[in-house]
């Protein structure tokens, strides 16, 4: 086993009162702050982002110091910083770990961040299932006005900020950068179209810069200890593809499942899902082998047995099929797990949270949970599984006939586990339809529906 | 000067146009099909159906590059070099799929709704879905909701454009649609006390791609088909929105907005949309009659000894019917008489009459008595203008055509125009001997006061479509024509002149006002409007700008005069 870095962004996480000042000021905290307003100046902050290869978090992985620099030049402002703590992925809980056990360490790279795009009011826009981390943050909001971290002239410089919590109503879309937009200004969260992206016209009309909890924790680490050590760890950028920038530095995964450990680790970027699912997570429970995993939150696709060997990395993934990275939640199924439960309950998800902006996401979605509660009911025919495959892969920001990328994650759900799991849907469709799999045409629905 | 490439055909755009991919590929006729996109509103490129291929034309090299993916067309700025491909496989296919998509949950229950023949999804239907049905859905009844006084909701027929509720926010500011629900639960709806109530609310029928929103005033009357659309101009108030009239067999069925840019833009009021109604009145006037008396050959003596003064006695007084053939001979008589014993003529011109009916009844007033009385009609003001955020104007004045009826009556009387008001101190004067009045109004108009005084003279021609205190002192009552069954010209507040011809024929045989001052002129054949507006536009320099074809959009009468002001100052 190849010994592991210890933790930096867990480093405080199960320490005693860990989410007040007086911890995290004794484990160094604020100094990156009183060091970049003191002897940095904001480009130069972009620079150590930008040279660190630091990545959002959130589950695009967009380059962070390049999204910084869409921002206007010289604008009058005011800049906004949203703070995406919508944490909806099914399987992703690394923001929630980070708000309620260390929520400073966010608050830092929050500043530092805006600090760096000359922001001058920040949203943290938080989940509304996370009541905790709602107390922990604004506690920690308050005690860094009464530091002046926070509020007029931070640290006797010439930079303010205000940081607002702002408490979503439950919405996997709301995640989405335009639609936390949206659901900030008080409407219903239907993602923009782009252009213009946030960074050119975003909240209320203005720069705005979209990023998510883990990747602001991140900046505080890089401009505390700069870009070199963030460099130190990760995968560099892969020859063969051009538009990888490379997967540097620490990542929190979430590894939940059929484990004997599930829960929150700190590993660099590159770990492979095996390596992770047995140093950390203690194995497959119960003794079982595993059959499969979600490799980024459940939007991100499906990781056949046979492919747990794969990097976890924002590159390595889209070779077996994958989306990408997402969110680097890790859930394992074992062997007894069946893949069209799976498929059922992902397409449950993706039709419910769907926005209903788009008619390809909104329709298709719906669509293939009918199709999929018809295949469970004992109705299901061979011809739903081209069916299925057919939405898969018309639908999404790929082919481009959604604005967001809801759909896409609708899709791979979908493409993944028929095209990498079509024999079990098979014999599934054959031995609980045994007189009607081969029909083609069309056949009656179901009336009633057990999803909503 | 922008170039831009439709399925390889270049189209050159002028330097300040900004279109997008769906008006790009108009201007050569490839039509993109779309849903949720509206000229006159906001994008939202949700309903995906307008995707296409795009790239770019490298200016230098002439190199196209094309994006991998698909876009919305109605997203797409038609730039210098832009290329569109609407035609490829790629993008027959996502049009399939759209359309399949839409009509998953679509109760297809085309047979009983209101909008199948004009609907964008039957038509896109056949043209880019698919032969073959492979869903299994169920698609729902058709459940229907209570939108507001005009306009309810099909609910499982709705395909989310959004387009209606865009409209109440973005033109009326009312806001009272919105969306509910998520994902495919979605439906629209109002906030519960508050339904869809404003002025314009009969739009978001017009907006509806597809049979959701159906205006309870045309619900279930008449299939579209069945019905001639044609061009008009709304008579409600002085905006003068351009409208198309749906008829079938001279009934009138719907008033919809037509797209004019420089009057209405998309949009038409309520009250304009439903102003149509008192054209089928049963009330309304048909048999031209006159008193019995006049005329007589028996009788001796001028006619107005023998009339009746008190109107109180007016039902008693004997009618008898007259033949439209024989009008124009029998009026000239009379009026003739009149005005040969020096008796002063006034005619009231209303301003709902055309500009071209509004010219020969000056006219042919001034043909009997070359100083008669020229007087615009009663001008009826309703309450306020009422301005909309997205620029639509309701005005206050409820008649077409005041500006052009006044342009007229100003040629005539050299730049005096006299009010309705002041034609009635002149009767109280006792100069005037006879009256020729024309009426068209929709509504009441005058009253027993005013019909008082008309009492007094010798002789009163009335031409309305309506009984009225006026219509009952009338030694002759001839029915009159409602807008739709007119030809002619308005010219609206700002000066904008409209031509258009009759939608509907008049109700059992009544002559419109224009073909009876045509035959009293005696002239031949049939009214003809254009013969008429072209002497208009040659003899009174206001209307100078009218000499050509008049465009659907009409002309701006001001057009010519700030030409010729503007080279003077050269």
């Amino acid at each position: 086993m190849p010994q592991r870095p210890e933790p930096v962004l867990l480093a405080n996480v199960g320490k005693p009162d860990s989410w007040t000042l007086r911890v995290y000021e004794q484990t160094g905290g604020y100094q990156a702050l009183r060091k970049a307003v003191k002897e940095m100046t904001p480009v130069q902050v972009i620079d150590v982002v930008k040279a660190s290869g630091l990545r959002g978090r959130g589950g695009a992985g967009f380059p962070t110091g390049l999204k910084w620099t869409f921002l206007p030049k010289d604008h009058p402002g005011p800049i906004y910083m949203c703070i995406n703590a919508d944490e909806s992925e099914p399987g992703t809980f690394n923001n929630r770990i980070l708000m309620e056990d260390d929520p400073h360490q966010v608050i830092e790279g929050i500043i530092l961040s805006c600090y760096a795009t000359r922001a001058t009011t920040a949203y943290l826009y938080l989940r509304y299932e996370y009541p905790l981390c709602w107390d922990r943050l604004q506690a920690a909001i308050d005690e860094c006005y009464a530091k002046n971290y926070l509020g007029k002239n931070i640290l006797g410089s010439d930079f303010s900020l205000d940081i607002f919590l702002h408490r979503g109503a439950a919405a996997y879309i709301c995640g989405e950068e335009t639609g936390l937009i949206e659901s900030l200004e008080g409407k219903r969260a239907w993602p923009r179209i782009k252009p213009p992206f946030p960074a050119v016209e975003g909240a209320f009309r203005k720069p705005t810069v979209v990023n998510n909890i883990e990747t602001v924790a991140c900046v505080k680490h890089i401009v505390g200890r700069g870009a070199d050590w963030f460099k130190s760890m990760g995968v560099p950028p892969d020859p063969t593809n051009p538009r990888d920038a490379g997967s540097y530095g620490p990542k929190l995964y979430c590894l939940s499942g059929h484990v004997n450990r599930p829960g929150c680790y700190e590993a660099p970027l590159g770990i492979t899902c095996r390596e992770l699912i047995d140093e950390f997570g203690g194995g497959v429970w119960k003794g079982r082998k595993g059959k499969a995993a979600i490799p980024g939150g459940i939007s991100m696709g499906l990781l056949a047995e046979q492919e747990f060997d794969t990097p976890l990395d924002f590159n390595a993934l889209g070779k077996v099929g994958c989306m990408g990275l997402g969110t680097a939640a890790v859930v394992v199924m074992d062997e007894s797990t069946s893949m069209v439960d799976f498929l059922y309950n992902s397409c449950r998800f993706f039709q419910h949270e769907s926005c209903g902006q788009c008619t390809p996401c909104r329709e298709g979605t719906a669509w293939s949970l009918r199709m999929l509660e018809r295949i469970r009911h004992g109705n299901g025919r061979l011809r739903d599984l081209d069916l299925l495959l057919e939405i898969g892969d018309t639908i999404g920001i790929i082919p481009g006939t959604t604005i967001c990328g809801l759909a896409d994650g609708a899709a791979w759900p979908i493409k993944n586990a028929i095209r990498k799991f079509r024999e079990e849907f098979e014999n599934y469709i054959k031995n609980t339809n045994p007189t009607g799999y081969m029909v083609t045409e069309p056949v009656p629905a179901l009336v009633q529906l057990a999803a909503h | 000067m922008a170039v831009v490439i439709v399925d390889g055909q270049e189209i050159e755009l002028g330097d300040h146009e900004r279109l997008n991919g769906i008006q790009a590929a108009r201007r050569i006729g490839v039509e993109i099909p779309f849903y949720c996109w509206h000229p006159g509103l906001t994008v939202v490129a949700s309903c995906r159906m307008c995707l296409v291929e795009t790239g770019t034309k490298h200016p230098e090299t002439g190199a196209i590059t094309m994006l991998p993916k698909l876009v919305p067309a109605c997203q797409t700025p038609a730039k210098d070099g832009t290329v569109f491909v609407t035609n490829s496989d790629k993008v027959k296919q996502a049009r399939a799929m759209v359309e399949e998509d839409l009509l998953l949950r679509h109760p297809v229950d085309c047979p009983i709704c209101d909008k199948a023949g004009e609907c964008s999804l039957q038509d896109y239907h056949f043209e880019h879905g698919q032969a073959e049905r492979r869903a299994d859905v169920r698609p729902f009844t058709s459940r229907r909701r209570d939108m507001g006084d005009t306009v309810t909701l099909f609910v499982d027929r709705c395909i989310m454009c959004t387009r209606c509720v865009r409209f109440c926010r973005e033109i009326t500011g009312s806001s009272e649609l919105m969306v509910i629900n998520r994902g495919s639960h979605e439906e629209i709806d109002v906030f519960p006390g508050y339904p869809l109530v404003n002025k314009m609310s009969g739009n978001v029928v017009d907006l509806c791609p597809v049979g959701a929103l159906c205006d309870k005033d045309f619900l279930y009357q008449q299939r579209v088909w069945y019905m001639k659309q044609h061009q008009g101009v709304c008579t409600g108030c002085s905006t003068g929105c351009s409208i198309y009239i749906n008829e079938n067999q001279d009934a009138v069925y719907r008033l919809k907005p037509r797209e004019n840019p420089a009057v209405n833009k998309w949009w038409m009021c309520d009250e304009g949309r439903y102003s149509y109604r008192h054209l089928h009145s049963p009330v309304r006037q048909i048999q031209p009659r006159r008193i019995a008396e006049i005329g007589n050959p028996g009788g001796n003596g001028h006619a107005g000894e023998r009339r009746p003064h008190d109107i109180t006695v007016k039902h008693f007084r004997p009618m008898e019917n007259v033949e439209w053939s024989q009008l124009p001979r029998d009026l000239s008589a009379q009026l003739e008489q009149v005005c040969r014993d020096g008796g002063r003529l006034a005619a009231v011109v209303s301003p709902h009459l055309t500009v071209e009916e509004a010219y020969l009844l000056c006219k042919l007033a001034r043909q009997f008595d070359s100083n008669a009385v020229l007087a615009l009609g009663p001008v009826p003001i309703e309450g306020h203008d009422e301005s909309f955020p997205g620029g639509f104007t309701i005005h206050a004045e409820k008649c077409p055509n005041r500006k052009g009826a006044e342009a007229v009556i100003a040629h005539f009387c050299n730049g005096k125009i006299k009010t309705f008001n002041e034609l009635l101190e002149d009767l109280a004067a006792g100069q005037i001997r006879a009256a020729w009045i024309s009426g068209g109004y929709s509504c009441a108009w005058n009253g027993d006061a005013i019909a008082q005084r008309f009492a007094a003279l010798e002789l009163i021609v009335v031409q309305d479509m309506f009984e009225s205190p006026v219509w009952h002192v009338a030694t002759y009552q001839l029915p009159g024509a409602g807008f739709a069954e007119r030809s002619g010209s308005y010219v609206n507040f700002n000066h904008r002149l409209q031509s258009f011809t009759w939608a509907i024929r008049p109700p059992a045989g009544v002559w419109v006002e224009g073909q009876l001052y045509w035959n009293m002129l005696n002239l031949r054949g049939l009214y003809n409007p254009r013969t008429v507006l072209r002497e208009i536009a040659a003899t009174i320099a206001a209307f100078s700008a009218a000499a050509g074809e008049i465009p659907a959009v009409g002309i701006d009468m001001r057009m010519n005069q700030l030409a010729t002001a503007a080279s003077n100052e050269h």
